[in-house]
């Protein structure tokens, strides 16, 4: 049974360290901030100028000048502070965040992401994505393992224009946990209950190290 | 004390006239320049490039401007919100230069600390690299970004005060004092706009020095693009 995309981003909070700042990109990564596990203080960053991000407001408590970069309306939090954009990629630079989370289209055997532009079709830019691949010292991508043509998005190369090189470090799909070594190469560390190894070797199109045998993924 | 008062959007934008470069504040719809916008909408000033994180909305911000065919080129870091953006740029009606968001607030900021280009990791091996000098600092690829060069700033702050002196609400703060530093001629409009020495020294976020034009915007509707609500315990 393969994963679905809040067991995905539930796996993905068990990567979450106390008191890590974390910034999630929009897709599974928002989802991530449900499941960060009791008594861990974890700080959200929002690249729009917020640190200490909270849940969603109540109904009627909505405040347009507090938005997310997803551009939905949040709160703040106890200790949380507003700054300007400048500071806000500053902090990204500067590797004060401890943790990003997003979401690809491809990822390459060596690391490389490509998550901001199809050619021809679709033109909407790249928003915070390649400050924060090129800059953050831990990344994990939350995808898909194929796309909805079935073909798989763990590639040798990337076929999409890239975001950024060779920055990518581990890889949470509905099939499966991955590391990409630091030579290339997916090695497979998970898989989802019941996803053979073979599946998830006719999935993936990159180079799949397997050594031993491969956990199941939990996610309580 | 300088007064930098003027009465209204149209007198601040008066100047402004058809090619010159822009910057406009504001991320997506939040914190942007309501007033001044539909004052540039109303004088169909043209062939504008405007330099803003987003392209607003199709009936909202800049998308009201593009509608018009009034911007010759846009650079933005994320223009996924308008279609009539998408339309013109896959049409090759309008020219785009879509910038990683970190390079586009650390250009404005270069420019209003006085520094000619900035070294940054943003966009090495990508297309984005493209035609660009790398300099390598420590084992690590950086690109060379100039600093920006617009002849116009157009911010919005929650509070001013005569001496032009700015303060930012919530995160509609976003690329405002960034770009009110980087305007040749920089224009605020405020919420409220007191007498100087009404606003505590300690709390400007942006000092007058770099605003040049400010005035009192009035109706606005600060448009929530997506409202997000949580169920009450």
């Amino acid at each position: 049974m393969s994963f679905s995309k809040e067991e995905i981003a539930q796996r993905i909070a068990k990567e979450i360290k106390d008191g890590y700042y974390v910034n999630l990109g929009i897709g599974i990564p928002t989802l991530v901030a449900n499941y960060i596990p009791k008594g861990i203080n974890v700080v959200l960053q929002s690249e729009n100028g917020l640190l200490g991000m909270g849940p969603f407001p109540f109904e009627g408590e909505e405040d347009a000048d507090l938005i997310n970069a997803g551009k939905q309306t949040i709160t703040t939090l106890p200790g949380s502070s507003i700054f300007d954009s400048a500071m806000s990629f500053g902090m990204i630079r500067a590797q004060k965040v401890d943790l990003t989370i997003l979401g690809a289209m491809e990822v390459s055997e060596n690391g490389d992401i490509a998550n901001w532009k199809i050619p021809g079709k679709m033109v909407k830019g790249m928003g915070g994505a390649m400050d924060l691949v090129a800059s953050a010292k831990n990344i994990i991508v939350a995808m898909q393992h194929v796309n909805k043509a079935g073909e798989s998005k763990l590639l040798p190369k990337c076929t999409l224009p890239l975001t950024g090189v060779n920055c990518i470090k581990k890889i949470v799909t509905e099939l499966a946990v991955l590391d990409i070594l630091p030579g290339g190469g997916f090695k497979l560390l998970e898989r989802a209950p019941g996803v053979s190894v073979e599946f998830i070797r006719q999935s993936t199109l990159g180079r799949l190290v397997v050594e031993g045998e491969i956990p199941e993924m939990r996610v309580d | 004390m300088i007064n930098k008062v003027v009465s209204g959007a149209e007198e601040a934008i008066k100047d402004i006239s058809d090619g010159v470069t822009l910057m406009l504040g504001g991320f997506g719809l939040c914190g942007i320049p309501e007033n001044c916008i539909t004052a540039l909408v109303d004088k169909k000033v043209k062939n504008l490039t405007c330099i803003s994180n987003n392209a607003g909305v199709d009936d909202f911000g800049i998308g009201l401007m593009l509608k018009q065919r009034q911007v010759k080129k846009m650079i933005s870091s994320y223009v996924g919100e308008n279609a009539e953006f998408e339309r013109q740029l896959l049409s090759g009606e309008l020219e785009v230069d879509l910038i990683p968001q970190g390079t586009l607030a650390t250009r404005c900021l270069a420019a209003g600390y006085g520094m000619p280009a900035i070294f940054t990791p943003a966009g090495v091996g990508t297309e984005v690299a493209q035609g660009k000098e790398v300099r390598n600092f420590d084992g690590k690829d950086y690109l060379l970004e100039y600093a920006f060069d617009a002849d116009f700033a157009i911010v919005k702050a929650w509070k001013g005060d005569t001496a032009g002196n700015l303060i930012f609400r919530s995160t509609s703060r976003n690329f405002n004092p960034v770009m009110a530093m980087a305007g040749k001629i920089t224009i605020a409009e405020v919420e409220e706009l007191v007498e100087a020495g009404a606003l505590d020294p300690d709390h400007i976020h942006t000092p007058g020095i770099y605003v040049h034009r400010i005035f009192q915007g009035k109706d606005y509707e600060k448009r929530i693009e997506q409202r997000t609500i949580r169920k009450a315990q």
